[in-house]
């Protein structure tokens, strides 16, 4: 038995450990604790399977966004805890669902098992044409490109959702900041970590972006990272959460979307199609778009964690 | 990693959506069923990193649309996540309600 | 078994921008919106639909001139590497259904979203005429995409624009029904996507029209069929997956409810439709169309006589719902009957989409018809609508004219569309799809005659209005009433434009 296999069993052994105990526990805490960790061992498993791009974005939205957005929400929904957990459905119903549970895992094992061989690929395809992008990282030119409406519906996507969280905003705090107001602890370690790492995260998200189109990163990874850095100076209390009415943060949120539309219609006359870039001038408009969209949706993720406004502006 | 190796993947990811849909349907708090549901949507992106690692080809050591596909997925699925946090977060500060009420329990609607 | 060489090039059509411009119209609509504030969020919208109306106009028409599907590569990429947007009769004719119901239902909606006469923007009229533009956006989303990723994408947009909708007023128990429609909408999607990615795993592509050719029956595409199928089920509100429904929409403001049960659930019922008859008809099996139907029939009587034992009058619209989602699913057995018999589908599956026209005309007037009886009388209980006809007699006609469309009387959108499967079920010998259509009919005409009744009662003491109701917006529920009674005559046109880019016959399988 080699060292790869060995590794590639062990870890998956544990993701369905992990996957199993956040189920099973009874204390929500703690199951969302175990989502985090889970999501750290899928990233792994995501570099095992040669998808760097998606190991980078399951470690920071699966593994991190989504773990804080959940914390924050364990947090307060605590006083009703242990009346939910009374409601546990009866022995009959737990059958069922197991049998429903277990059918659909067999059906899927046996998909999988049965998946042609040698399997179809598009990854020909992208090769022949990658060169018309002048990008290095397949990915971000699937991304951009091949299927870049995909990715301008996933900005409308995350607008979509923020727009709806909103919608959950009390009436009389219509404009106001979301979150409660957080105090700052001048010598506490929250504080001096919000100092610390943003402008190192700043960098290290320009650099993601900016090699994004050539090695594994793009946008989301780096808007996420800002996203994070962004949280963690509000949650220290260094800076305060925008009033959701605020014109400039409406206007930064639609950057993206905006700009990836503007550049795809122009595509119609100097590039025969909408969302087709000129020959030759794929790259700088794909970074230009990588670079207004990480920006909206660094402002998106936070504000979605964040939730509709709580307190006036 | 050879590509027959990545069927081990393919059955984890099988077992992991079966997991989520179970603790989708027994467990009674929203926010363990959102959990659950997040778990049912890593096993699906995990079975589509599997058929990508399987079409890795001229020197890509994957499909790279599917790849690409799974980065949208996670971003779609967190967008759904942090919708039902809020919306969990505001019933449960409305009515202190901790589950899901039966369907016919709600009352009268207005216009 | 690679793609058929009839499918290949494919390449833009004439007018296949159109389609381009139908999908970025309504979310260039949503950014403005969100970018300009609540104050202006109504002037977009009222400027966007009806350039949508005009723009999906344009494409019935090319569709209908050039005799074909309209197609866009976008990005100039073909499938598979890329994504085409296509426009067959199916697609167009939704397209012009959404843009027109939603025209009405703006202007219906027009006082009541109003933007406060002082100070900045206020949350519910910026809300509903954002979500409103985004709700038309996911819809056009869903028609025209021909990627079954894309389209999972639309779907989750349609259900991310759908549950703010439900509770925009927020109440304890529309917070509640939003939260258990999300849960299904979710639950739908990720099954829905499993099934596409075991598609990509098995055949390489997203593309449906290239799926339509490569599909076989093996593991795969059974598991596919199957997850895809019941994913999408849940967000359509079948039988028995429907209890999320009828809170949902009652709860819902009068024009949101109007959109949520004329438009979203046929958004993912038309992707039944695509996946059902263009992209697996293959390997679809006859019983699994009879189950399906089998849902639908249980549907009909479920949610008609619940909706008899309603007490409020929104509620039993929405339950009337539950039941008229169920003959949509009629279409499937019929339509494999008539391939059977080597005969054309059309009838059963123009009979289909009619049902689905049909109803949503009628019941968008309906719904918003029990706003405006909510709005006169303060309250919507069905025993005390007394006096209410004298009171609105725009509105109730709109409401018998709508109730004739969902009875299915001539010459209805609804008869007709009952007409076209019910002669299809007599041709194929399937005599107890006739039995479940006559009695469906039956059961409708008892609720709708019951509320009728109660509001044309005489009463010695004219009521006095809560609020009353201006002429205009009783006109515009007549008018959409008026639509689904008089759809039914579509059968004296000359074309079939449901059919425009159909083959007559679905490949075997099916059969």
């Amino acid at each position: 038995m080699n060292m790869a296999l060995l590794f590639d069993g062990s870890l998956i052994v544990l993701i369905l450990a992990v996957a199993v105990w956040t189920m099973a526990v009874r204390n929500s805490f703690a199951a969302v604790i175990g989502y985090a960790t889970y999501g750290l061992l899928l990233a792994l498993a995501w570099v095992r399977l040669a998808a760097v791009d998606a190991a980078l974005t399951e470690a920071a939205i699966g593994g991190g966004l989504t773990s804080v957005l959940l914390i924050r929400a364990v947090v307060r929904l605590r006083s009703s805890e242990s009346a939910a957990r009374a409601e546990t459905p009866g022995r009959v119903s737990r059958l069922l669902a197991a049998v429903l549970a277990g059918s659909v895992t067999a059906a899927l094992a046996l998909v999988v098992l049965t998946l042609p061989e040698p399997a179809p690929t598009l990854a020909p395809q992208v090769a022949a044409n990658i060169a018309s992008t002048s990008l290095g990282n397949a990915v971000t030119g699937v991304l951009l490109s091949f299927r870049a409406i995909d990715t301008l519906l996933e900005a409308v996507v995350l607008v979509f959702a923020l727009i709806a969280v909103w919608t959950l905003t009390p009436d009389p705090l219509w404009g106001g900041r979301p979150g409660p107001r957080y105090e700052l602890d001048e010598n506490g370690m929250l504080a001096y970590l919000a100092r610390l790492l943003p402008p190192l995260g700043i960098v290290v998200a320009v650099y993601v972006l900016w090699v994004g189109a050539d090695l594994p990163g793009g946008k989301f990874q780096a808007g996420t990272l800002l996203a994070a850095m962004w949280l963690l100076a509000i949650m220290a209390g260094l800076v305060e959460a925008p009033p959701i009415s605020q014109r400039w943060l409406r206007g930064a949120l639609v950057l993206g979307t905006v700009v990836f539309l503007a550049i795809g219609f122009a595509g119609v006359p100097l590039a025969g199609a909408f969302l087709a870039y000129p020959e030759g001038h794929a790259k700088p408009l794909i970074i230009a778009i990588e670079a207004a969209s990480m920006l909206s949706i660094a402002l998106t993720l936070g504000l979605l964690v964040l939730g509709p406004p709580e307190r006036g502006a | 990693m050879s590509v027959a190796e990545s069927t081990f993947y393919g059955l984890c990811a099988a077992a992991l959506v079966g997991i989520g849909l179970y603790g989708l349907i027994v467990n009674p708090q929203p926010l363990r069923k959102i959990l659950s549901f997040n778990l049912v949507g890593s096993g699906v992106f995990l079975i589509f990193g599997v058929v990508a690692r399987r079409g890795a080809a001229l020197g890509m050591g994957g499909d790279p649309v599917p790849q690409a596909l799974v980065i949208t997925g996670i971003v779609v699925a967190f967008s759904a996540t942090a919708l039902a946090v809020a919306l969990v977060v505001r019933l449960h500060e409305t009515t202190g309600a901790a589950t899901l009420m039966p369907a016919d329990a709600g009352e009268p609607p207005t216009p | 078994m690679n793609t058929l060489p009839t499918l290949l090039p494919e390449a833009t059509s004439a007018g296949g921008y159109l389609l381009v411009l139908a999908l970025v119209l309504p979310f260039v609509g949503v950014l403005a919106a969100l970018t300009l504030g609540g104050r202006h969020a109504r002037a977009v919208a009222m400027l966007a639909l009806p350039l949508g109306l005009v723009l999906s106009l344009a494409i019935v028409v090319e569709a209908v001139r050039s005799g074909q599907t309209l197609v866009y590569l976008l990005g100039g990429w073909a499938p598979p590497l890329g994504i085409a947007l296509r426009a067959d009769g199916l697609s167009a004719v939704m397209l012009l259904t959404t843009a027109v119901i939603l025209l009405a239902v703006a202007c219906f909606a027009h006082a009541d979203f109003a933007a406060p006469a002082a100070g900045g923007e206020a949350r519910r009229p910026f809300m509903f005429w954002t979500l409103l533009l985004a709700m038309w956006g996911s819809l056009n989303t869903v028609f025209l995409a021909g990627d079954l990723f894309t389209l999972y994408v639309a779907l989750e947009l349609l259900g991310f624009a759908g549950v703010p909708l439900v509770c925009l007023e927020e109440r304890p128990e529309t917070l509640q029904a939003a939260l258990r429609y999300l849960l299904f909408a979710l639950i739908g999607s990720v099954l829905y996507m499993l099934g596409a990615v075991l598609l990509y795993g098995a055949y390489g592509t997203l593309d449906i029209a290239r799926l339509a050719t490569l599909v076989r029956p093996e593991p795969a595409a059974f598991a596919a069929a199957a997850l895809m199928t019941v994913g999408l089920l849940a967000k359509t509100a079948l039988f028995p997956l429907h209890l999320w429904l009828p809170p949902a929409h009652a709860g819902a403001p009068a024009a949101a409810s109007a959109v949520l049960s004329a438009l979203t659930v046929k958004g993912s019922f038309f992707l039944v439709i695509r996946l059902w008859l263009d992209v697996m008809p293959g390997i679809v099996t006859p019983a699994a169309g009879q189950l399906l139907a089998a849902c639908g029939a249980a549907a009909i009587f479920v949610g008609n006589v619940v909706a008899l034992r309603q007490k409020r009058l929104k509620l039993l619209i929405a339950y009337s719902t539950v039941a008229q989602i169920g003959y949509l699913f009629l279409m499937f057995p019929l339509a494999a009957g008539l391939s059977a018999l080597q005969l054309p589908t059309a009838p059963a599956v123009t009979g289909g989409m009619l049902q689905a026209i049909s109803h949503a005309t009628a019941k968008a007037a309906m719904f918003m018809g029990a706003g405006l009886i909510y709005s006169t009388l303060g309250h919507d209980r069905i025993a005390d609508l007394r006096g209410v006809g004298r009171q609105l007699p725009m509105t109730m006609l709109a409401f018998a004219l709508g109730g004739v469309a969902l009875i299915g009387l001539p010459p209805s959108g609804g008869f007709m569309a009952k007409w076209l499967l019910l002669a299809a079920a007599l041709t194929t010998g399937q005599w107890w799809w006739v039995v479940v259509l006559v009695l469906g009919g039956l059961l409708t005409s008892f609720y709708v005659f019951i509320v009728l009744v109660r509001a044309m009662a005489a009463v010695d003491v004219p009521l006095t209005p809560k609020i009353v109701v201006p002429r205009h917006r009783e006109a515009v529920v007549l008018a959409l009433a008026g639509l689904s009674f008089l759809l039914g005559c579509v059968a004296l046109l000359p074309l079939d434009v449901v059919q425009i880019g159909r083959p007559a016959l679905l490949p075997a399988g099916l059969q």
